[in-house]
C-alpha cells in the first residue's frame, strides 16, 4: 500500500549540507524515511513524509537539521484556543494488544 | 526516589543486584491484562493505567545484558514485556505520566533530562557493565542521543518502532532494517483508535440531543410527543456523522479522496447524508417543512463529519503540526458554518411544524 501523506508543502525542515557530517543519526530517528544517504551525507527525499516530530533536530549532533517541532493534533489546538488543557494524543506506539 | 515495588501485578520475584533487589517483571500477558487493555481501548479509567518507574529485570538479567528504555504507560510497558520473551536483559521505565512513548516524546515528558535522572536515581551505572541503552525510536523526538552521551556516558541505541521486531532486532546485532524504521498507520490501528472517538462524540452527542429536545419542547408548544418526533431526524443527522467521521473516516482513510482529513470526512458524510435523504424518500418532497428538515440534514452531517474527521488528526501519525494548522484555518470556519447553518435549517423546519 502506498504511504499516507498527508498536505503537500508545508512542513518547516530544513537541511544545511555544509553543517552535515555524515554521522547518519537522521536516518536512525526519522519515521518517515525523509533522507537518504547521499555521497558520505545525506539528502532530503520525501519532505512532504516529514511530520515535524523533531527527532532527527535533536538528534542531530552537527546542528544541520532544523524544523519547528509540534504535535499535528486538531483537537489538541482547538482544546488550547478554548483555553482547555487536554491530552489529545492516544495514539500507541505499537499495535495494540486485541481484546478478548 | 523509591524503586518500583514489588507488587504490582506483573512482578513475579526480584533479582539481587549490588544496588538492592530489582523487581523482575513477567512476560506473559495475563487475563488482567488484556481486560485492562480493553477498558483503556474504550476509554475507562483510562488515566491511572501506569507502572512505577524505575528499573526491572527481564528474564534472567545480568551485568552485561541489553537495557530497555520505555514509558510508563501500562499498555506500552506490557507491549515491551511481551516482546521480550525468552531475553535476558534490564528494563528501565521513564516517568512520563501514564502516556505512551511518542505522544511523551512529544511533550518532552519522555526526554533527556528525565532519562538522564533515571539513569541515576535507579543507579543504572552501578547495576550494569556496559554503556548502552536501546530506546524506542519513537522517543527519538524527546530524546537527544548525544546529550545522553555527554552526560550520563551511556550510548543510546534507537531500537525498532515496533515491540514486535526487537528479537529480529537483538539477533541481527542492534541494527533495524529500514522497514523496522517507519512508522505506517495500518488498517488495524486506525481500526483501534475508533471506539475511543465514538464513545467521546457519543458522550457530546447525548448532550446536543438533551438541548435540542428543550428546544424543540419550547418551539412544540411544550408537547412531549412532538418534541421527540423534532428531536429523532436531528439525532440521526448526529449519529450518521459520527458513523462517518468518527469510524468510517478513518478506517477507510487510504481511500478518501483529499489530502486533508476533512475533506475526507466531508465526502464521507455528504456519501451518508445523501443515503439518509434517499431512504426518507427526499426525492420526492410532500411538504415544505420535510423539505427544509431534509436540507438540515444534508448541510449538517458533511460538516459534522468533517469535523469530526478533523479531529482525528492527532491520533493518526502521519500529520504535521504545520499541516493541520493550515487545515483548520480553512476547514475549521466552514465546519462551524455548517453546523451552525445546519441548526437554524432544523428550527425553521421545526417551527413550519414538521
Ligand atoms: S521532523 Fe521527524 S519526520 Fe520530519 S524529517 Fe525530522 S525525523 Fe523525519
Ligand atoms: S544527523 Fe545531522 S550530521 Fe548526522 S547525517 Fe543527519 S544531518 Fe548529517
Amino acid at each position: 500500500m502506498r504511504p499516507l501523506l498527508y498536505l503537500g508543502n508545508v512542513v518547516t525542515l530544513s537541511f544545511d549540507t555544509s553543517k552535515c557530517t555524515g554521522c547518519r543519526m537522521c536516518l536512525a530517528v526519522c519515521p518517515r524515511a525523509v533522507f537518504r544517504p547521499l555521497n558520505g551525507k545525506i539528502e532530503v527525499v520525501s519532505r512532504d513524509a516529514c511530520i515535524e516530530c523533531g527527532a532527527c533536530r535533536r538528534n542531530c549532533p552537527s546542528g544541520a537539521l532544523s524544523v519547528r517541532a509540534g504535535v499535528g493534533c486538531a483537537s489538541g489546538m482547538i482544546n488550547k484556543m478554548l483555553g482547555r488543557k487536554k491530552a489529545c494524543c492516544v495514539v500507541d506506539d505499537d499495535k495494540p494488544p486485541s481484546c478478548q | 526516589m523509591s524503586p518500583p515495588r514489588l507488587d504490582q501485578t506483573f512482578v513475579r520475584g526480584s533479582i539481587e543486584t549490588p544496588v538492592g533487589t530489582v523487581p523482575k517483571a513477567s512476560t506473559i500477558f495475563s487475563l488482567s491484562d488484556r481486560l485492562g487493555a480493553c477498558k483503556v481501548r474504550w476509554g475507562i479509567g483510562r488515566l491511572s493505567y501506569t507502572v512505577d518507574p524505575g528499573l526491572y529485570a527481564i528474564g534472567g538479567a545480568r551485568p552485561e545484558s541489553p537495557v530497555f528504555v520505555t514509558a510508563n504507560y501500562k499498555m506500552t510497558f506490557d507491549l515491551l514485556r511481551r516482546a521480550l520473551a525468552g531475553v535476558d536483559g534490564w528494563i528501565l521505565v521513564l516517568d512520563t505520566q501514564g502516556i505512551n512513548v511518542w505522544c511523551a516524546a512529544g511533550k518532552g515528558t519522555f526526554g533527556t533530562d528525565e532519562l538522564v535522572e533515571r539513569i541515576e536515581s535507579s543507579r543504572l551505572p552501578n547495576v550494569v557493565t556496559h554503556r548502552r541503552l536501546i530506546v524506542p525510536q519513537l522517543g527519538a523526538p524527546g530524546v537527544s542521543a548525544h546529550e545522553v552521551r555527554q552526560r550520563t556516558g551511556f550510548q543510546v541505541i534507537y531500537g525498532p518502532i515496533r515491540a514486535d521486531d526487537l528479537t529480529a532486532f537483538l539477533k541481527g546485532g542492534l541494527k533495524a532494517t529500514g522497514e523496522m524504521r517507519v512508522k505506517e498507520f495500518p488498517f488495524a490501528e486506525r481500526l483501534a483508535l475508533v471506539p475511543i472517538e465514538i464513545v467521546a462524540a457519543v458522550k457530546w452527542t447525548l448532550f446536543v440531543a438533551a438541548v435540542l429536545y428543550l428546544v424543540a419542547f419550547f418551539i412544540s408548544g411544550f408537547s412531549p410527543s412532538k418534541a421527540t418526533d423534532l428531536t429523532l431526524p436531528a439525532v440521526l443527522a448526529l449519529g450518521v456523522s459520527i458513523l462517518a467521521g468518527g469510524a468510517l473516516t478513518p478506517i477507510l482513510l487510504p481511500w478518501l479522496p483529499g489530502r486533508a482529513f476533512s475533506t475526507k470526512g466531508f465526502c464521507m458524510g455528504l456519501l451518508l447524508a445523501l443515503c439518509v435523504l434517499l431512504f426518507n424518500g427526499f426525492g420526492i418532497p410532500s411538504h415544505a417543512a420535510i423539505m427544509v428538515g431534509g436540507l438540515a440534514q444534508l448541510v449538517s452531517i458533511p460538516a459534522i463529519a468533517a469535523f469530526l474527521a478533523m479531529n482525528f488528526t492527532g491520533c493518526s501519525t502521519f500529520t504535521s503540526l504545520s499541516g493541520v494548522q493550515k487545515e483548520m484555518r480553512l476547514a475549521l470556519p466552514l465546519a462551524i458554518g455548517g453546523m451552525g447553518l445546519g441548526l437554524v435549517l432544523w428550527i425553521a423546519a421545526a417551527a413550519m411544524g414538521g
